[in-house]
């Protein structure tokens, strides 16, 4: 699946990084718990998350995720957009809340990763 | 290549600055050429042990020594120490307060990720005085 797929499934913002929507990604969790995110051995493309704070770009960050889908309208803070930028994650925001967007993507062939 | 050392100061009342040092790490690894499941095995340990010294410790040091066979990562604080090690190891033990759980951390599951991540993994803590924690991540 490519990013800009992502965007037009959940019907969401891109807040920045448009000009990688062209990325491939395979894989995605769903979480607002950081440490659960952390547990997943495997590479995980995408974030799914309600919790908007700085740690959860820099979660991404450490796990080389490509994009985070911010769920039920929540917005970041400039501090939080530029920190996103400034390692080439796309950030987007999504009306949908997190179990239907997970179930969307999933439903369009998005998977889970290994968690060993 | 000759060894390689970094040392962080990790501001205790800044939660939004936790990760910095990690990241900083993560981009030098990177840059020096490590494969990148090596790096994320480092960068994981070292942002949740960094992520402790802010919720549990008020802050702390970081020193990082990089040679071509391991990565060592020491973490120094003067935090209330840990009474009992054995149990913080156990995944979901956390005394982190609400308002941690609700920035994303203090499931319990910081030190049981650090193990899983690292290849030797020591803590020294002291009640009162501080914890040191020793972190080792080989290259083959
Ligand atoms: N540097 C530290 N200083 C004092 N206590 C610590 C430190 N690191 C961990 N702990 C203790 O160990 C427990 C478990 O840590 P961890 O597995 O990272 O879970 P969490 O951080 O989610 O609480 C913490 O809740 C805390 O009581
Ligand atoms: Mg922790």
């Amino acid at each position: 699946m490519k990013v800009y797929e992502i965007k037009e499934i959940l019907d969401a913002e891109v807040i920045c990084g448009e000009e990688f929507m062209d990325r491939d990604v395979y894989t995605a969790c769903g979480s607002d718990m950081m440490s659960d995110v952390l547990a997943y051995v495997k590479e995980q493309a995408v974030l799914l998350s309600g919790l908007v704070n700085p740690q959860v770009v820099r979660t991404a960050e450490m796990m080389d995720m490509q994009c985070i889908v911010f769920v039920r309208g929540k917005q970041p803070d400039q501090g939080i957009v530029d920190l996103a930028k400034d390692r080439d994650i796309v950030l987007m925001t999504t009306k949908q809340p997190m179990f239907a967007s997970c179930g969307m993507l999933y439903e369009k062939g998005l998977r889970g990763g290994a968690m060993k | 290549m000759s060894n390689f050392k970094l040392h962080f100061t990790v501001p205790g009342d800044d939660f939004t600055r936790a990760g910095e040092a990690s990241g900083s790490v993560k981009k030098t690894l990177k840059d020096l050429g490590f494969n990148p499941e090596i790096v994320r095995k480092v960068v994981i340990a070292l942002y949740e042990a960094e992520i402790n010294l802010v919720i549990h410790a008020g802050g702390g040091e970081i020193d990082v020594e990089i040679s071509p066979e391991c990565i060592s990562m020491v973490l120094t604080d003067e935090g209330p120490g840990i009474p009992d090690v054995a149990l913080a190891m156990k995944e979901g033990y956390s005394t982190a307060p609400d308002n941690v759980r609700s920035l994303g951390f203090g499931a319990g599951m910081g030190l049981p990720n650090i193990k899983k991540y690292t290849d030797e993994m020591k803590i020294d803590s002291t009640v009162g005085v501080g914890t040191t924690m020793y972190l080792k991540v080989y290259t083959a």
